[in-house]
């Protein structure tokens, strides 16, 4: 058990990964020499050599094909993608390769291909650089998508996604990367299984679920609003496709009201799909509708307006305020004003 | 890798060359016309393209390197103070951006990359507006249309495709003017800039490709991206192209008028492999000492741009001491003005969130907006000032 940062405990699962399995190999722009923009494969490539560690020409789709074709012939590799917004070159690769080749040929095809990609804003960044694109993959049958929020899910996740004969989208809260925790190294790779969500704090009032970079915000929320008496039961989904509706319902059967938070734009997001999933599976115990708190339907902004563009700690708060019926910003102030 | 920086272009597997040789992206000498120690070599084809550029022209050339690399420099000090987010410096690609942007003619058009700053400022670009972006106080800098450059693209490689479907458009219109890609070593793996020679090759549209060819992508090393020089591909793709050296602003002029003149004569497009070099970091967040040994920047910067234009101008005599010092003066007066508009930008407003996404307002985005503003009267705020 040691204490280290977000950052350092992928590369740490990285490192064991290639350790681990000769056919893991780590493909990506940067990622060699430099140990990427983010440091993440710091020293993996002077340890395990540029056969296993690649810098890979500028080109996504290139990446992302030859890593399919990596797959094809038994390797299992790990595609880091630089920022959130450069994906976009290799979409058709993961769409319409990646994601179903095991389905094309019957089961006789395996895709075990990692793709991580840094995602999320909040660090004040210029365009395609903050980007939540997550809901164009958990749309697209065949991929697992999944997203850590502490050091030690971000380790075991890592390797549980590589490990993972499916092809894994595993996407890091990258403002996060520097938060620091306990890592366990000799946690295995098979609890909790990579599919599914964790209580992050309990709570009675209110369900509020979120993943990836907002999950300490909205563990702070739950600690604010305990001081008004509010119990929050905050839920970090983990896994975005599949989700482990039975840890959500669960929470929903005894708090009656669901808050859905992300990132990532409102229409089409994962908030809609929680929000239909739940009230399909348990619509005669909520009390409420389901509220999602989101960014807007915009392209995401230039980095001086990102502060309102995404949900904060106030934010999430006033959505929990409209499932509890309590003052909020549709019904108008407060008599206190703000918290 | 070797020390230079290239991987080695004819690696050998059990005594075969995988590759034929010579491989190695330095392998063909590019045209100049003046040397690192400013002495002028005359040369048969690209004289008579710059025979025009006097003393007061290549005066007027200087005054622009002086100029954009103190910008580029005032603009790296704001980042490092905290007030722009980020900058990516252009520093020792000043003769490639001057020497082609002033080239130009102002009815041609401009899709860039991030680094253009220098062909920014021969468009005209306010030094404001250079700014935006970079302090994050807006999402481009300038409306395109108002000096015919495109903002700069960030996705690597996809102006590419939009100057060859601008110059389609000219051609359509019967006119004859020309789109310029700029572009770098690292974006030519992009399929985007591949697909791009394709489509204009096809249609022979009115497009320059300008590859500069600073020998890095951020840690990466030409070699990776290329065994051969970059501007033998063009060739095969069907399209004339010419190595120039990068750091030769009348080299660059030269190569430039000569593919310009052919696209406006109905010719079709050209690649350019502006051959120069990165001195600084690839933006302000790099640290190039990660990845690239020291003696590689000694290297270049004894082929500085800025140097050789000077060395050469003083052995004509045309650059006597107060002269020198004047430009240096003006170039001063600039960085304070950029400085100044930095500064003084006004900061951006929440409602500008929800301006622009399409072409009409409407009833979805207005219901979010709508209730965003709700949500700031909690605090006492609207969405013209925002509540921090
Ligand atoms: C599609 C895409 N992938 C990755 C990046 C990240 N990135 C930004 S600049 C850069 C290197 C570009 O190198 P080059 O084309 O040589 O241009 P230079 O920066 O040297 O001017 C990379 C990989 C990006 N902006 N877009
Ligand atoms: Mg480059």
């Amino acid at each position: 058990m040691s204490v280290t940062t977000f950052g350092r405990a992928i590369t740490a699962g990285l490192r064991r990964a290639l350790d681990e399995d000769p056919k893991v190999v780590l493909m990506g722009e940067d990622i060699g020499q430099l140990g990427g923009v983010f440091r993440i494969t710091d020293g993996l490539q002077k340890d395990f050599g540029s056969h296993r560690v690649l810098d890979s020409p500028l080109a996504e789709a290139g990446i992302m094909g030859t890593a399919v074709g990596l797959a094809y012939r038994g390797y299992r590799p790990v595609v880091e993608i630089q920022f959130d917004g450069f994906i976009y070159p290799a979409f058709d690769q993961i769409v319409c390769q990646v994601a179903k080749l095991h389905y094309r040929t019957q089961g006789a095809v395996r895709m075990p291909i990692t793709v991580r990609v840094p995602f999320g804003g909040g660090i004040g960044s210029p365009e395609h650089h903050s980007e939540s694109p997550e809901a164009y993959f958990t749309h697209t049958s065949g991929l697992r998508v999944v997203s850590p929020s502490t050091p030690q899910d971000a380790y075991t996740m890592i390797r549980q996604a590589i490990a993972c004969d499916d092809p894994v989208l595993y996407f890091e809260p990258k403002r996060r990367y520097h938060v620091k925790g306990e890592v366990d190294e000799s946690v295995g790779t098979g609890t909790p299984d990579l599919g599914a969500a964790r209580v992050v704090t309990e709570g009675t009032d209110v369900t509020l679920v979120t993943y990836g970079p907002l999950v300490t915000t909205a563990r702070d929320a739950a600690l604010a609003a305990s001081d008004d008496g509010i119990s929050i039961e905050v839920i970090d989904l983990r896994s975005l496709a599949p989700i482990d509706y039975g840890t959500v319902e669960a929470s929903v059967r005894k708090t009656g009201r669901l808050v859905i938070t992300h990132e990532a734009a409102q229409s089409g997001g994962l908030g809609a799909e929680l929000a239909a999933g739940i009230t399909e599976r348990c619509f005669e115990h909520l009390e409420h509708a389901p509220v999602r708190v989101t960014g807007f339907d915009i392209p995401y902004p230039c980095s001086k307006l990102e502060s309102h563009h995404l949900p904060d700690l106030d934010r999430i708060l006033d959505g929990v305020d409209r499932a509890l019926r309590r003052p909020n910003s549709l019904t108008g102030a407060t008599p206190g004003g703000a918290r | 890798m070797s020390s230079d920086g290239a991987v080695s272009g004819s690696r050998t597997t059990a005594g075969a060359t995988v590759f034929p040789g010579p491989a190695h992206p330095d392998a063909d000498v590019p045209v100049h016309l003046v040397d690192p120690d400013g002495v002028r070599h005359p040369h048969a084809s690209y004289d008579p393209l710059v025979a025009d550029v006097d003393g007061a022209a290549l005066q007027r050339l200087y005054e622009d390197l002086v100029v954009v690399r103190r910008i580029d420099a005032e603009a790296t000090a704001l980042q490092r103070q905290g007030e722009l987010a980020l900058w990516p410096p252009l520093l020792g690609q000043e003769a490639a951006q001057i020497g082609s942007g002033r080239a130009l003619r102002p009815d041609d058009f401009v899709f860039s990359s991030y680094r253009e700053n220098a062909v920014a400022y021969c468009r005209g670009v306010g030094l404001a507006d250079l700014l935006r972006v970079w302090r994050g106080s807006a999402s481009s800098g300038w409306d395109p249309y108002t000096v015919n450059m495109a903002t700069p693209q960030i996705i690597i490689g996809a102006q590419a495709l939009h100057a060859t479907g601008y110059a389609m458009g000219i051609t359509a219109d019967g006119a004859d003017s020309v789109a310029v890609a700029y572009f770098g070593d690292g974006a030519t793996t992009q399929g985007d800039v591949n697909e791009a020679m394709v489509f204009a090759a096809s249609y022979q549209a009115p497009v320059v490709f300008f590859c500069q060819n600073n020998h890095w992508a951020i840690s990466e090393p030409v070699g990776l991206q290329a065994r051969v020089p970059i501007a033998r591909r063009a060739p095969g793709f069907g399209i004339p192209s010419v190595r120039v050296d990068g750091n030769d602003v009348l080299a660059c002029l030269a190569v430039t008028r000569e593919a310009l003149a052919r696209a406006r004569s109905g010719g079709g497009p050209t690649y350019i492999e502006a051959v120069t070099y990165r001195m600084g970091p690839h933006t302000t967040a790099d640290d190039p000492t990660r990845y690239r040994e020291a003696h590689e920047l000694e290297h270049w910067a004894a082929r500085d741009p800025l140097a050789r234009l000077a060395a050469h101008l003083d052995s004509l005599g045309l650059l006597p001491a107060e002269y020198a010092d004047a430009v240096r003066s003006r170039a001063d007066a600039v960085a304070a003005e950029l400085r100044e508009a930095c500064i003084s930008m006004p900061e951006p407003a929440p409602s500008a969130l929800f301006e622009h996404v399409y072409s009409e307002p409407n009833s979805w985005l207005e219901r979010q907006q709508d209730h965003y503003e709700r949500y700031l009267a909690l605090f006492g705020a609207t969405s013209a000032e925002g509540p921090r």
